[in-house]
């Protein structure tokens, strides 16, 4: 027997200790594991919640009886109806408006029939249910709707229409769409990665082939690394301070003749989203940059290839679907980013679609953004689909990365 | 004979170009290299730029004689407008919401991660990640509606009326669910640096699976889980859109979450998103907020980059 006392337990009660320790793995285990779940749960929460708000019962009310235009029911209207309807109870100015932004005979029918809805009987939404409640619970939703609002109509209703992907923004949410919002959101995407992507590769090819490893270099890594962390605001603060204010002569367009707009264009905007999104783009371009293997380099050297010879023709062509890919992690990015748009100055309601660098925009979170905070629910349940036009645009964007990456990786 | 062959010799060598192996000066190759160099120092003046348009609208802030850093610092009541300047009524909505996020998202998304590298097969794996990357990817205006429209309700069932409709309890959790990811994949990163060997070390001394992960494998990965956590709370303090829509709109300087407050970051977008003349006061304040913002999310990333640097275990 040795001397000093042994603490740890012997025989038995090492078996007995044994069971315990055993047992407290196990139950640590499924703590860990329910973190995940919980990951899991508030996903698929949100999800649910999204979708939950974008269908419904809702019950509405015409504020005029469709019956003081026409004899004929509502939905028996022919476009060549609804074009006298229009023509003989909308006020010249408002018809003479309408003509001017489109003729109304070349409108279709479904389009003249909204503008019945939205001009002449006006809709007027009472009161709106989740999904969840219109599926199991309609039959207390027809009994509240008939006691509440005894004049109201009530039907389900998809709010994620195809109208809402091509109807312009509107000041009713029954007649608001995301048209413009999308349009603004492609310009505004376009228009950073224009710039960020020539930007950030150059800068990556730099720091990984050219780059002297000496203190400037140095603080030029650091300073990426840092400005990735930099809150998203902040770009909207400088972007409204360089872009807005400092350079509103080119970014109004008025140095190109451009009158009618100020700085808070799409231009401003998007270039704020370039400089957000150049960091991102750097670190993922010299990653791509950093798995091509040196034997290349050095076998296009070795056949007397100068450095840039050897960038262009050997290195980059391998590193083109790592760039790629995250490009299209930072048009994401970009897609989404909400906070600088709003500094920056996005317009919060315009129906007209942006038509050029100059022009003033609305962006789709901006809309979401917008109709979230708004108190009426009709406002909610357009927001929940905008979210979902916004989420399967992300989707496809990120699938396409992956499958990108998957169809061209390479192992070395 | 020998001569012939010898003549063949130099007249094969003479046959060849005479190449210059000198240095040559390309011109297109120094105009490339020069391009690159400005791209690549572009992103030293995007930081000269913050700091400079930041700290010049900060100090037209400061330099109003009304304001002082005493003010700044110590008025509990956030209204240039009307001479109220404590940025602390905004500062502690801030601290409150990115506290009740770290600790939502600490545990959790550091438990995941002793799951994903400790315990999870590789088909697992393969199933859960992207779940998370998912989570991530979420545009943090969404996370907004969440907030507001599904997280805000439960609560009001739960607290009654002793909680507001705009709340800091809500845009906290909801916020903490936002940095979860990014404190998983952190943390499962550095977890996974750590090299088999000392595990098996463990196993070899008779440890079970949690007391290696515990005792052994996060001791050792401690470094980078302590940057991950600090780059969550710069996340966190930087999170505009969750706070901008959940959590209120109004400086209030309060430190329970159940009180509707609003961050700096929030305060920002509410005030920059109606239409603000430049040289107001409101104008200057928002820089000077946004300043504040700049600098602690700035020494924070440092920090997290230091720590990473000065406490990793190097194994070679």
């Amino acid at each position: 027997m040795s001397t000093h006392t042994n603490t740890y337990p012997q025989g038995d009660a090492f078996n007995a200790s044994l069971k315990t320790r055993y047992r407290v793995a196990t139950i640590w285990q499924f703590a860990f594991l329910s973190a995940l779940l919980i990951a899991i749960l508030a996903l698929t929460a949100l999800l649910y919640n999204v979708v939950d708000g974008a269908f419904g019962y809702v019950a509405y009310d015409y504020k005029k009886d469709p019956a003081t235009f026409t004899p004929i029911p509502v939905n028996e209207l022919t476009k060549e109806d609804l074009l006298v309807i229009l023509k003989e109870n909308l006020s010249s100015g408002a018809y003479n408006k309408l003509e001017n932004e489109q003729k109304l005979e070349t409108r279709t029918q479904g389009e003249l029939y909204t503008l019945f809805l939205e001009r002449l009987v006006q809709i007027d939404t009472k009161a709106t249910w989740s999904m969840t409640d219109s599926l199991f619970r309609s039959a207390e939703i027809r009994a509240e709707a008939a006691e509440k609002y005894p004049d109201a109509q009530l039907e389900f209703r998809s709010w994620l229409t195809p109208q809402f992907l091509t109807t312009p923004m509107s000041s009713k949410a029954e007649f608001a769409g995301v048209r413009t919002a999308v349009l603004g959101s492609l310009w505004l995407v376009g228009i950073a990665i224009l710039f960020a992507l020539p930007v950030g590769v150059g800068a990556a090819i730099y720091l990984q082939e050219y780059a002297p490893k000496n203190w400037l270099t140095n603080i030029i890594q650091t300073n990426i690394n840092n400005l990735a962390g930099v809150p998203s605001i902040v770009y909207g603060m400088l972007g409204l301070a360089v872009f807005v204010r400092t350079m509103e002569a080119l970014t109004s367009g008025s140095a190109f003749g451009v009158t009618d707009s100020n700085g808070r264009t799409v231009l401003s905007a998007g270039l704020t989203m370039g400089i957000l999104v150049l960091p991102l783009i750097i670190i993922n371009a010299q990653e791509a940059i950093k798995a091509v293997p040196d034997s290349l380099r050095q076998a296009a050297f070795g056949v007397g290839a100068t450095r840039w010879q050897t960038v262009w023709y050997h290195v980059l062509p391998n590193a083109l679907p790592g760039i790629l890919t995250g490009s299209i992690l930072a048009i994401s990015r970009a897609l989404g980013e909400t906070a600088p748009l709003i500094v920056v100055g996005a317009s919060t309601f315009i129906s007209l679609d942006p038509n050029g660098p100059f022009s003033k925009f609305t962006a789709l979170p901006i809309q979401i953004y917008q109709w979230t905070t708004r108190p009426q629910s009709e406002f909610h349940a357009i927001a929940a689909s905008a979210i979902i036009v916004l989420l399967v645009l992300l989707l496809t964007l990120n699938a396409t990365a992956i499958l990108l990456r998957n169809r061209f990786q390479r192992k070395w | 004979m020998k001569e012939e062959a010898l003549d063949l010799k130099t007249a094969k060598a003479q046959s060849f170009r005479q190449i210059d192996l000198r240095k040559k000066t390309r011109l297109g190759e120094g105009t490339i290299q020069a391009l690159l160099f400005l791209t690549g120092i572009l992103s030293i003046f995007t930081t000269i730029a913050i700091v400079y348009e930041l700290g010049k609208e900060a100090m037209l802030f400061f330099a109003d004689p009304d304001v002082t850093l005493v003010k700044f610092f110590t008025m509990t009541r956030w209204q240039p407008g009307i001479g109220e300047y404590g940025i602390v009524a905004l500062v502690s909505a801030t601290l409150t919401t990115s506290a009740i996020a770290i600790s939502i998202a600490l545990p959790l998304g550091l438990a995941s991660a002793i799951y994903l590298s400790e315990y999870a097969s590789p088909k697992a794996r393969s199933v859960l990640k992207p779940i998370l990357e998912i989570l991530a990817g979420i545009p943090t205006v969404v996370y907004g509606y969440f907030a507001l429209l599904f997280v805000t309700p439960i609560l009001k069932s739960i607290f009654g009326d002793g909680i507001q409709v705009y709340n800091m309890l809500s845009a906290g959790l909801v916020m903490g669910i936002m940095i979860l990811p990014l404190i998983a994949s952190m943390s499962e990163d550095a977890l996974s640096a750590v090299p088999r060997a000392l595990r098996e070390g463990a196993y070899a001394m008779g440890a079970t699976k949690l007391e290696t992960s515990m005792q052994v494998v996060v001791p050792a990965a401690l470094s980078g889980i302590g940057a991950a956590v600090i780059v969550g709370i710069s996340r966190a303090v930087g999170e505009t859109m969750i706070v901008a829509v959940a959590a209120g709109a109004g400086p209030n300087f309060s430190f329970n979450p159940l009180d509707a407050a609003e961050t700096m970051t929030g305060h920002i977008a509410r005030i920059s998103g109606g239409d603000l003349s430049y040289n107001t006061i409101d104008y200057t304040s928002l820089f000077a907020i946004a300043l504040m913002l700049f600098l602690v999310t700035l020494v924070l990333n440092l920090i997290s980059q230091w720590v990473v640097n000065r406490f990793r275990e190097r194994y070679e």
